[in-house]
């Protein structure tokens, strides 16, 4: 059964914080809600996982039996032990008794963390609690797996890590929703959501979203500080430009466009349309 | 340096608690001392009893407030009204001389009491047929004051637990995002409200018995009334107070906002409550906030079930009044709480939203 949101609208204050969002979340797949600040990301994933209620459109999800959820803030116990907060989660999530040793102890195996079992949760490192917040929400097998940027201000090592056990939950069969400020982690989700402002810019599976860049995309080499054009952004010590109708600007050679330059394309279109 | 006094006046303005607790806090600290912090007692409730009843209560004036002349009635009688708290003296007449018993829990009344009968007993011409007047302080004959302050600071410390440790605890897992967690959790909302108060109410027992036996044993506080009794109203009153601590939280968005405003709680109960300045001594415009105070009450029972053996009858009112304030209060908490771990659905203004959930196989 697939999960998500389907125009979905949320308001905070009178602000309308998601228009007519839908993301599709299906089982064995990964999903990825991509955005910056205040994009909306967050808001999608707490009303996919109810702890906000939608003004208009439907939400699908399982039972909260089912479902895994790591806040932006790891939410996990740093007063408990890595042990006692699996201990606790167990309980919670109606582990059989007869289940719980052995599932804990394969979830410490895969986060990496059974050498740590008896160290509080504030002593660990910020990927070791990334980890441990993953792990807890991964405890009990749930149907639908919803994660708000685990990776932000990890290391590069640990966010390796974290998505082995992400892609390695969507390998057994969950559904998984994540939310990240980071385009190349985007890249590599079966399925994409570009949210701006509130408002889906471009979803699908990368290569579609790929495949959508309308007109060109170019690179004009080095330069100083001023935009070759206005449609133009940094990539390293080169401009990418995006030529709308195809005409790109002298100077600039026609490029085959990545996933970050067919991002910044949506953004730029999204932009122009308002 | 301006800058950074800037600075700090642009934080103050967004501050509101802090500006609130720096303006309002010293106002009310100046209404309190000026109308409610006095030790003078102007009115004693007192009851005359006897064959000269009505003799004796006409020579009674200020500050002797004479609210029963019973003829019938007899010293067993004038001491069931002190010990039920109905009044602070009782005069019992006939028999060869005068007894005028006081209740000793009530320290400044009974202190004005003997004061103003020590005038009355001065101005009384020589060769006065008036039968000789003994005195009696039953309860806590030598005033010591630990006696009657130990059973008060008992509620004073269950306030500090159930308000402000409760607030922290709460607001503790707002901050750190496990709140949402629980909220995502399959657990009920009265669990998670039930879990969070159970162990502060368990910890609060045990300091109170703790209390309890320091001052009996270090300053031999007596306690000859109901044990029963007693624990009936101290579990009333931890549930207002924990229920005052969840509703702080409900307010706070960080523990910094939950201490000031359990602070701003906790000051008016520890000055208006009877604990240090007697009600009966407060000006009438500030009385009516300790009739509103918890902790008013917890102290009636105290020190009635401790000092005097007040029978739980005799209690029906504060007990009442704080079986009331339990309800009221930890209600509303629990509402605001539950709305943490359950928002509610609102209904959309163009169509209703959906929300489907499947049990899985």
């Amino acid at each position: 059964m697939s999960w998500g949101l389907e125009d979905v609208r949320v308001s905070y204050r009178r602000r309308v914080a998601l228009h007519a969002v839908t993301v599709p979340v299906d089982p064995g797949r990964v999903t990825v809600v991509v955005g910056g600040d205040g994009a909306g990301k967050s808001t999608c994933l707490k009303a996919m996982v109810g702890l906000l209620q939608p003004e208009a459109g439907a939400v699908r999800r399982p039972a909260k039996e089912h479902i895994g959820y790591v806040p932006s803030t790891a939410g996990l116990y740093a007063d408990l032990t890595v042990q006692e907060n699996l201990d606790f989660s167990a309980v919670a999530y109606r582990l059989p008794a007869g289940r719980r040793g052995p599932r804990e102890a394969e979830i410490l195996e895969r986060t990496g963390l059974a050498q740590a079992r008896d160290r509080l949760g504030g002593q660990l490192s910020g990927g070791m609690q990334r980890k441990l917040a993953v792990g807890l929400a991964l405890l009990h097998s749930p149907e639908l797996l919803v994660l708000d940027e685990p990776t932000t201000g990890v290391d590069p090592v640990s966010r390796m890590e974290l998505w082995r056990l992400i892609s390695g939950a969507a390998a057994l069969g969950t559904a998984v929703a994540v939310a990240t400020t980071y385009v190349n982690e985007a890249a590599r989700a079966a399925s994409v959501v570009l949210l701006e402002a509130g408002r889906v810019l471009a979803s699908g599976s990368p290569e579609a979203i790929l495949r959508s860049v309308p007109g060109a995309v170019g690179t004009a080499r080095g330069g100083g500080t001023a935009r070759p054009t206005p449609l133009s952004w940094r990539r390293g010590p080169d401009w990418r430009v995006w030529a709308p109708a195809g005409d790109l600007p002298a100077g600039a050679t026609k490029t085959d466009p990545d996933f970050e330059d067919a991002v910044v394309v949506a953004e730029l279109a999204g932009e122009r349309g308002r | 340096m301006w800058a950074m006094v800037a600075k700090e006046f642009r934080q103050l303005r967004r501050d509101r608690r802090t500006v609130a607790m720096m303006v309002v806090l010293p106002v009310l600290l100046l209404v309190v001392f000026g109308y409610a912090a006095s030790f003078n007692v102007s009115s004693i409730p007192t009851v005359v009893v006897g064959p000269d009843a009505a003799r004796a209560a006409a020579a009674l004036h200020a500050p002797f407030d004479v609210t029963q002349v019973d003829p019938a009635a007899g010293r067993s009688d004038a001491q069931s009204q002190l010990q039920d708290g109905k009044a602070v003296v009782a005069v019992v007449t006939g028999g060869s001389s005068v007894t005028v018993l006081m209740d000793g829990t009530q320290l400044f009344s009974v202190q004005t009491a003997e004061t103003a009968l020590a005038k009355m007993e001065q101005a009384r011409p020589a060769g006065s047929p008036a039968p000789p007047v003994s005195v009696q302080i039953l309860y806590n004959p030598d005033l010591i004051t630990s006696w009657v302050m130990v059973p008060g600071l008992a509620g004073l410390i269950l306030v500090f637990i159930g308000t402000l440790i409760t607030s922290l605890g709460v607001v503790r897992e707002r901050q750190t995002g496990t709140l949402e967690q629980l909220a995502v959790m399959p657990l009920r909302a009265r669990d998670v409200i039930a879990g969070k108060i159970a162990p502060y109410l368990m910890v609060a027992a045990v300091d109170l018995v703790l209390i309890v036996l320091v001052g009996m044993g270090l300053f031999h506080v007596p306690f000859v009334g109901s044990v029963a009794t007693f624990a009936l109203g101290a579990a009333l009153f931890l549930l207002v107070t924990l229920g005052m601590g969840v509703l702080i939280s409900t307010v706070s968005q960080n523990q910094g906002q939950a201490i000031q405003l359990a602070f701003m709680i906790m000051l008016p109960q520890v000055l208006l409550s009877g604990l240090i300045f007697p009600i009966t001594s407060m000006a009438a415009g500030v009385r009516w906030i300790s009739y509103v105070l918890p902790l008013t009450y917890f102290i009636q029972i105290s020190r009635g079930v401790m000092l005097k053996a007040t029978p739980i009858t005799a209690l029906w009112q504060p007990l009442g009044l704080l079986a009331l304030l339990a309800v009221v209060v930890l209600g509303l908490a629990i509402v605001r709480f539950r709305r943490d771990l359950a928002p509610s659905t609102r209904r959309a203004q163009r169509g209703e939203a959906r929300s489907e959930e499947s049990v899985a196989a």
